[in-house]
């Protein structure tokens, strides 16, 4: 491989790794609900961002997650 | 529509996938065919992995040199995992468990793009992950070290392989089947009434217990260490502020959030260095230990009532940064620094049961001892409910489930490793409770050289200059494992980062990376258990059902607080040492619930009919009820005290009935009062254990017997909906599933039912 191959590979690799690492912490939540959103036709607009991640603390209040020991 | 497959799967006459998308699941035959076409380079891969393997298992317990290199660990669990992910897991998916990729998820059926949303499974991996691993898996290799690293190693890796890591995937792909349904709910369904309240009381009062033990290990960990008070405590404000930052400035960046918070955190370690050393700051924040208690009881109460967005969300954040960061740095250090190992393979007091840091021979403690790592009945809450929501395709439960937990595992050898690295003398004197070395340097010295173990030579030097190395002002009998393990991530980190210079700080690090988790674990646990006992409730007084409603959600939080409370102030004032004493029924709990979730699934897998494989969760249940029935009823009926909670309260009861001004290690009248309480407790908290559990196992043996009798059972799985979107099952996709992506991804963006992520 030439070098800027493997530079664009690097490249690759590294936003592949930030997009993994945005998604296990959670960030893309907010990306997936307008998918969803989107795909399902409901009508309406979808919650603006603000609106959506004040809706998910909330929701987490009514439902809380365990945490492992 | 016509049917896009043929083969042998159980719903064709139900499901009909669309035709005019591509296939969404991969040709079973195709699949099937791949796996079983070895080529000379896959034959020459798995040769390989079994060979490195066995040289490692060879080394670690047969070859006996003066030490052993970690690396052997690292490889013996590493091979081991991947061959049994490869060949156990495969067979459990094949024949028992049989998920079926034209089948819809409920992330798919019941999408609502928030509770319910496909996450692309590397992603789901890593939650999940980040949900299960906490301390448990740290704390307790660290216990167990005390009898030698084979029996931890060979019980992590063993156990996980057969029922850890089991338990997880049978339990999450069952739940995904019902839509989600959580662990309690399934167990009423399937063992009906009787068997279901068991269950359920069963979970809260372990939940009660758990959280107890894992405060205590944060308040020995923090006790008269104005360093560790301080960097804790200002976890708080770190929180809050990051909590504030997201809901009010720049809502939604987590990322951003948690960098900062990192920064913040990594500040608060080095700010408790410099604080510890004024005169002010250390009599600020030295505090004893039952002040510490009453702190973090408070703390759980407030955390638990106020709102998610504004403590736990954003310390979750944290946490699994910190998680995720700390564990992939603790491999790699591990890997380039290769510490010597010293301890023996096994000690005497395996067999003798005689050992300081957790009293009881190998059989059943060391099972109990070690719970999180090899099986951990705690998961089976978490992979019944939140990740069964959010899975893409059913075929992933096995990457996710079964490899989620083999990671766990892993993180608990890393775990032994550190602390087996450090010198066995200085583990003693850490790990030995205060009644035994008196809490002083000298009484350290003494008590473990009169332990009598060959090779160890501890000296008060020793012992002072580990503790200034650390900043610490003792580390004579920090119980726990939490300190134990800090050292030694302390030792093998400076090895790689800063040196000598830089080990009180890795110290505190790892301390408050450990006391972040069980913080976490703490008001999540309560949080969990209050709903658990509004619900119950509910059924008596309607209104409690109502979880906005503040009085009831407060009373609820008042009565679970209240009960871990009370068993951590009672752990923390224990005059026979707490953790000590403690511990065992930690793991005795975590067990029991184990049994319970495999309880649960050995009644699912008989009503499926799939008798032939009914072993596959039998087995581990087996063992599992085995193990810490036993356990329960040694804590219950033996006539040791060391061991037994009743014979401990007998024995102080006749002291004081004698008159006697002190007994043991008890040093007082009020003291042996306190033994006689605690014993009572602790050995009532057996029985009631024991004795759920046995209610539950027995419904579901009757279940099991009553569906073998009849050849299956009612099916309680939700109806099977076809799927309309296709994604590979694990890690990496295979050449089949490649060209399946490549068809979806050549159809045009309006006809694609879109996946989430990339």
């Amino acid at each position: 491989m030439t070098v800027p191959a493997v530079l664009h590979r690097a490249r690759d690799t590294a936003r592949e790794l930030a997009w993994l690492f945005r998604g296990v912490m959670g960030e893309n939540a907010y990306q997936a609900y307008l998918d969803h959103h989107e795909r399902s036709h409901t009508g309406g607009l979808p919650m603006t961002e603000r609106e959506f991640w004040r809706d998910k603390t909330d929701r987490q209040d009514a439902n809380p997650e365990g945490r492992c020991c | 529509m016509s049917k896009k497959q043929s083969g042998s799967h159980r719903h064709d006459d139900v499901l009909v996938t669309d035709p005019d998308l591509p296939a969404v699941a991969v040709d079973p035959q195709q699949a099937e065919a791949e796996e079983r076409r070895w080529t000379p380079a896959k034959i020459a891969l798995w040769v390989g992995i079994a060979l490195l393997g066995g040289v490692s298992w060879t080394i670690l317990a047969i070859v006996r040199g003066e030490t052993v290199n970690a690396i052997w660990f690292v490889f013996a669990a590493v091979c081991t995992y991947l061959i049994a992910y490869r060949f156990y897991s495969k067979f459990i998916e094949r024949n028992l468990l049989k998920p079926d990729d034209r089948r819809a998820t409920p992330a798919e059926y019941k999408a609502d793009g928030k509770d319910y949303a496909a996450t692309d499974r590397r992603v789901l991996f890593g939650h999940h992950f980040a949900a299960i691993a906490g301390a448990g898996p740290l704390v307790g290799p660290v216990l167990a070290a005390q009898m030698g690293y084979l029996p931890g190693t060979l019980w992590i890796i063993i156990g996980v392989i057969f029922a850890g890591a089991v338990q997880d995937y049978l339990v999450m792909f069952f739940s995904m089947r019902r839509g989600g349904r959580s662990l309690g709910q399934m167990a009423r369904e399937e063992l009906g009434i009787i068997g279901g309240t068991a269950a359920l009381i069963a979970t809260l009062a372990i939940m009660i217990i758990i959280v107890a033990i894992l405060a205590l290990v944060v308040v020995n960990a923090l006790g008269e260490s104005p360093w560790g008070v301080f960097s804790v405590s200002m976890t708080i404000p770190i929180a809050l502020f990051m909590g504030v930052y997201l809901r009010y400035l720049r809502p939604g960046k987590v990322t951003e959030v948690s960098l900062i918070g990192f920064a913040l955190l990594l500040l608060a370690i080095i700010g408790g260095g410099w604080i510890s050393e004024t005169a002010w700051g250390a009599e600020m924040f030295t505090l004893d230990r039952i002040t510490i208690a009453w702190g973090i009881i408070i703390y759980g109460f407030i955390a638990a009532v106020l709102p998610v967005w504004l403590l736990l969300a954003p310390r979750d954040y944290l946490s699994t940064f910190m998680k995720i960061g700390t564990i992939l740095m603790l491999a790699v250090a591990i890997v380039i620094t290769r510490p010597e190992i010293s301890v023996p393979a096994v000690t005497d007091y395996a067999t003798t049961g005689a050992g300081p840091v957790v009293a009881g021979t190998l059989f059943p403690f060391l099972f109990v001892t070690i719970a999180c790592g090899a099986l951990s009945g705690f998961h089976a809450l978490i992979a019944s409910g939140t990740t069964p929501k959010m899975i893409e395709k059913e075929r992933q439960t096995r990457f996710i489930g079964y490899g989620g937990m083999l990671m766990e595992s892993f993180v608990a050898i890393m775990a032994l490793v550190a602390a087996l690295s450090i010198d066995r003398g200085i583990y003693f004197a850490m790990n030995s409770s205060g009644a035994a070395t008196g809490g002083t340097i000298e009484g350290a010295v003494t008590f473990v050289n009169g332990l009598g173990l060959t090779g160890v030579n501890l000296t008060q030097d020793a012992l002072s200059t580990l503790a200034a190395n650390v900043g610490e002002e003792s580390i004579v009998s920090r119980t726990g494992g939490a300190p134990t393990l800090a050292v030694g991530i302390a030792q093998i980190m400076q090895g790689v980062f800063g040196g000598a210079g830089m080990m009180a700080f890795w110290y505190h690090f790892a301390i408050m990376f450990e006391a972040l988790f069980i913080l976490t674990a703490v008001d999540a646990g309560t949080r969990v258990a209050r709903f658990m006992l509004q619900d119950s409730i509910g059924n008596f007084v309607p209104r409690f059902r109502d979880t906005s409603w503040r009085v009831g959600a407060w009373i609820c939080t008042a009565v679970m607080v209240a009960g871990w409370g009370a068993i951590l102030i009672m752990g923390v004032t224990d005059p026979l040492g707490g953790i000590n004493t403690l511990f065992p029924l930690f793991g005795i709990a975590n067990q029991l619930l184990a049994a319970i979730a495999l309880a649960v699934c050995m009644a699912i897998c008989a009503k499926r009919g799939l008798f032939r494989f009914l072993w596959i969760p039998a087995l581990p249940l087996a063992f599992a009820s085995v193990v810490t029935i036993t356990a329960s009823f040694l804590k219950i009926f033996s006539s040791t005290p060391a061991i037994g909670y009743w014979a401990q309260h007998t024995a102080f009861k006749n002291a004081l009935e004698a008159g006697e001004q002190s007994f043991g290690t008890a040093t007082s009248v009020a003291a042996m009062e306190a033994v006689v309480r605690n014993t009572f407790i602790q050995g009532t908290l057996s029985i009631v254990f024991v004795v759920l559990s046995i209610i539950v196992i027995t419904t579901a043996i009757i279940a099991t017997v009553k569906a073998y009798r009849n050849g299956g059972g009612a099916e309680t799985e939700d109806a099977p909906v076809a799927s309309r979107i296709f994604a590979p099952a694990g890690l990496a996709a295979t050449p089949a599933e490649k060209e399946l992506e490549a068809q979806w991804a050549a159809l045009e963006p309006g006809r694609r039912p879109a996946r989430t992520g990339h």
